[in-house]
């Protein structure tokens, strides 16, 4: 797709001529990520964090591909395999805090584009299928970091891998069975490191697969924008290069400064100091908890403390932890309000910003705290908003809320007025 | 159909939400949670500086020196210290000569096995060799200290507040947790998570050890050097990791400044 005043690619050189006769894979780029591209001229940084998450997964292909060289997934030795990388192979200590914190700056990067999309209602008509997908990534970066933590097993990575595969063991009659099939044993063991190993290695590919639809569910319609009114004419879009790429490169060096500031100086402030301990099958942590990216749905998890009727309190817990991410899958039909973005939506903007960000700091922090009162009866009426918020609150803003009027195009919304308001009396022609 | 089951499911969830809520809040009016000991008595560690703290903190080679030979004569007893080679020590400013000579004469040797004849040895460390294992008989398991500074909070304060902070248990602590008295064989030191460990205080008056470099061993500086050499066994790397991170970040702000220029640049008819 492309708008029809998207630039042609013009092969320049004899080369470039006779390859787009061949494989015109530089017109597919060009068109994609190119001046090909035309794109709205008024996007805010929140939309920097889409080619952001990009770069973290070439990143963490990068150093994941250079530790798996000197790794090794044996439950004997792995935890001394990962002590070697960090004191006798050359550079290795950087190659593993940068992947350690990459994760972490993955998870940052998509949370703020997650965020985004809910705030600018990106995941409505025409771009349900650029969100299901993104959904998808974010549930294969969940299972691919998880199974990332477990390798270095130590006794957070032991004790995370027992919590974490213990919840399919809720499910009613089966549970078990697929607990035990999961691990390959009783507990987590070598054949369950092994596994992991062998599926951390295979899903960021999995994921780089599901991008490659995500974009292009993307070029069908083009890039949402922060007034949430439809691109109309030439003069509310650029070519994506230069002006995003320009953009996305300045995006790109304060993301760098702020990663390698954590990675240089604070690099294991994110991690937990008990998986510097080998695992021990025999010594339970006094706090297991995930690494701080799953916080908000631990704290889900751990919220339903008593049987529900004939539900008991673990396998409601189960559900509505995968629930509260499921959820999201719905949202283009749970959120009806014609207009898109927050910004002129009053209602909505209250409840984004009081109830939507508040309860997922407070979840943040509850997850990390222990299973101890207050924090369970905090995350239990947080998670009530939380459901609330998606479920209840969202469609019945949807059909209350009076919206602000809107801009008549982007243009106007950028320059203060677009002239083929004027001139133009049918500007969908255009 | 979404908006019908939706409001729904979401009924269903804050309703078993609120029903847990209402039994935890029950449970904790009615019975309250008891005080612990642990709770009440445990103590985050002290504030100690060590040379290597901050973005600019470099190893302070003599004290690492001198927390080695703390290691060496008092924790190598009963604790290893598995990832470390003699030849790692060269780090700490010994030459090799030293070096070899600290392998030599190291007391515990390296097990041999004559795969011909099928006897058992032993033979003098090298410089390539890691400092051999301890195997410890007594009660409780003392930890690999390689990584033991990584694997606490605060770790280098943790350590030296541990070696620090044995004591009489507070008559304030039995009369409130009768039941809590120190069990028979542990010792009190409330920087212990559960308030009670295995270990003895390992350093116990000034003098333990000699510095050859003529520092006054006290007690606190015993205990800070074989921190500060803990930290640095923990991640040999500490320094190479902070200075990488200076160069790094310098290229980065010129380069972020540039781009932020170009985009400038670019996007300056388009405002």
């Amino acid at each position: 797709m492309s708008f029809p005043w998207a630039n042609e690619y013009k092969p320049a050189f004899g080369l470039t001529q006779w390859l787009d006769e061949k494989l015109p894979l530089p017109r597919f780029v060009y068109n994609a990520v190119g001046a090909g591209y035309p794109v709205p001229r008024n996007l805010n940084y929140m939309w920097n964090f889409g080619v952001l998450a990009g770069f973290c997964l070439m990143l963490q292909i990068v150093t994941g591909v250079i530790l798996a060289m000197h790794y090794a997934a044996n439950a004997g030795v792995a935890f001394d395999s990962v002590e070697h990388i960090m004191r006798d192979v050359n550079w290795g200590w950087m190659m593993r805090y940068a992947h350690a914190n990459g994760a972490s700056a993955f998870f940052v990067v998509v949370y703020l584009h997650i965020f985004r999309g809910f705030y600018y209602s990106s995941y409505k008509a025409p771009r349900e299928m650029i969100w299901l997908l993104g959904v998808v990534i974010f549930l294969l970066m969940m299972a691919t970091a998880f199974m990332g933590y477990v390798l270095p097993w130590g006794q957070m990575s032991f004790w995370g891998a027992k919590v974490i595969t213990g919840l399919f063991g809720a499910i009613p009659l089966v549970g078990e069975p697929i607990q035990i099939w999961l691990l390959g044993g009783f507990a987590p063991d070598n054949a369950s490191l092994n596994r992991f190993f062998s599926l951390h290695f295979l899903l960021p590919f999995v994921i780089a697969g599901v991008i490659i639809l995500h974009i292009w569910a993307l070029h069908i319609p083009g890039s949402s924008n922060p007034t949430g009114v439809e691109v109309k004419t030439e003069s509310d879009t650029v070519p994506f290069h230069p002006y995003y790429t320009a953009k996305d490169g300045f995006g790109l060096g304060v993301f760098l400064l702020i990663y390698c500031a954590v990675l240089f100086f604070a690099p294991n402030a994110l991690g937990h100091p008990d998986n510097y301990v080998p695992a021990n099958p025999l010594s339970t942590p006094a706090h297991i908890v995930p690494e701080w990216y799953f916080y908000p749905f631990y704290a889900i998890l751990r919220a339903f403390t008593y049987d529900f009727f004939f539900i008991p309190a673990k396998l409601m817990g189960v559900l509505a932890m995968f629930g509260s991410i499921l959820v999201w899958f719905f949202l283009p039909w749970l959120d009806t309000s014609p207009v898109r973005s927050g910004h002129y939506r009053p209602l909505f903007r209250k409840f984004f910003w009081f109830g939507l960000i508040p309860t997922m700091a407070v979840l943040f922090y509850c997850g990390g705290a222990p299973a101890a009162e207050p924090f369970v009866m905090i995350s239990q009426v947080a998670s009530v908003y939380y459901f609330a918020h998606f479920l209840i609150i969202l469609p019945l803003v949807s059909s209350i809320e009076k919206p602000e009027p809107l801009p008549f195009s982007i243009t106007e919304a950028v320059l203060g007025k677009d002239e083929s308001a004027v001139l133009n009396a049918n500007p969908t022609a255009a | 159909m979404v908006r019908l089951f939706g409001p729904l499911v979401g009924l269903f969830f804050a309703v078993a939400l609120l029903w847990s809520f209402g039994n935890g809040a029950y449970t904790a009016i009615t019975e309250p949670a008891a005080p612990t000991a642990e709770h009440d008595f445990h103590l985050l560690p002290k504030k100690v500086h060590f040379a290597s703290d901050g973005a600019f903190g470099k190893f302070d080679k003599a004290q690492l020196q001198r927390g080695f030979q703390v290691y060496k004569e008092v924790c190598a007893t009963c604790h290893s210290l598995k990832h470390i080679a003699f030849r790692d020590l060269a780090a700490l400013g010994y030459s090799e000569g030293e070096v070899k000579a600290i392998a030599k004469q190291w007391g515990t040797k390296q097990p041999t096995f004559d795969v011909k004849s099928g006897e058992r040895g032993e033979r003098d460390n090298i410089a390539s060799d890691y400092i051999p294992a301890v195997y410890y008989a007594g009660q409780g398991v003392p930890p690999d200290l390689s990584l033991i500074t990584k694997a606490r909070h605060d770790g280098g304060a943790y350590v030296a507040s541990l070696l620090t902070g044995y004591q009489e248990q507070p008559a304030e602590l039995l009369k409130k947790f009768p039941d809590a008295k120190t069990p028979d064989g542990l010792y009190y030191n409330p920087y212990f998570a559960n308030l009670n460990l295995s270990m003895p205080a390992p350093i116990t008056g000034e003098g333990q050890v000699t510095y050859s470099d003529g520092t006054k061993a006290t007690v606190d500086q015993m205990a800070t050097d074989v921190s500060a050499f803990l930290i640095w066994t923990a991640e040999p790397k500490l320094d190479k990791r902070k200075q990488t991170g200076w160069a790094v970040l310098g290229f980065l702000l010129v380069a972020t400044v540039l781009a932020y220029l170009a985009k400038k640049n670019i996007w300056a008819d388009k405002h």
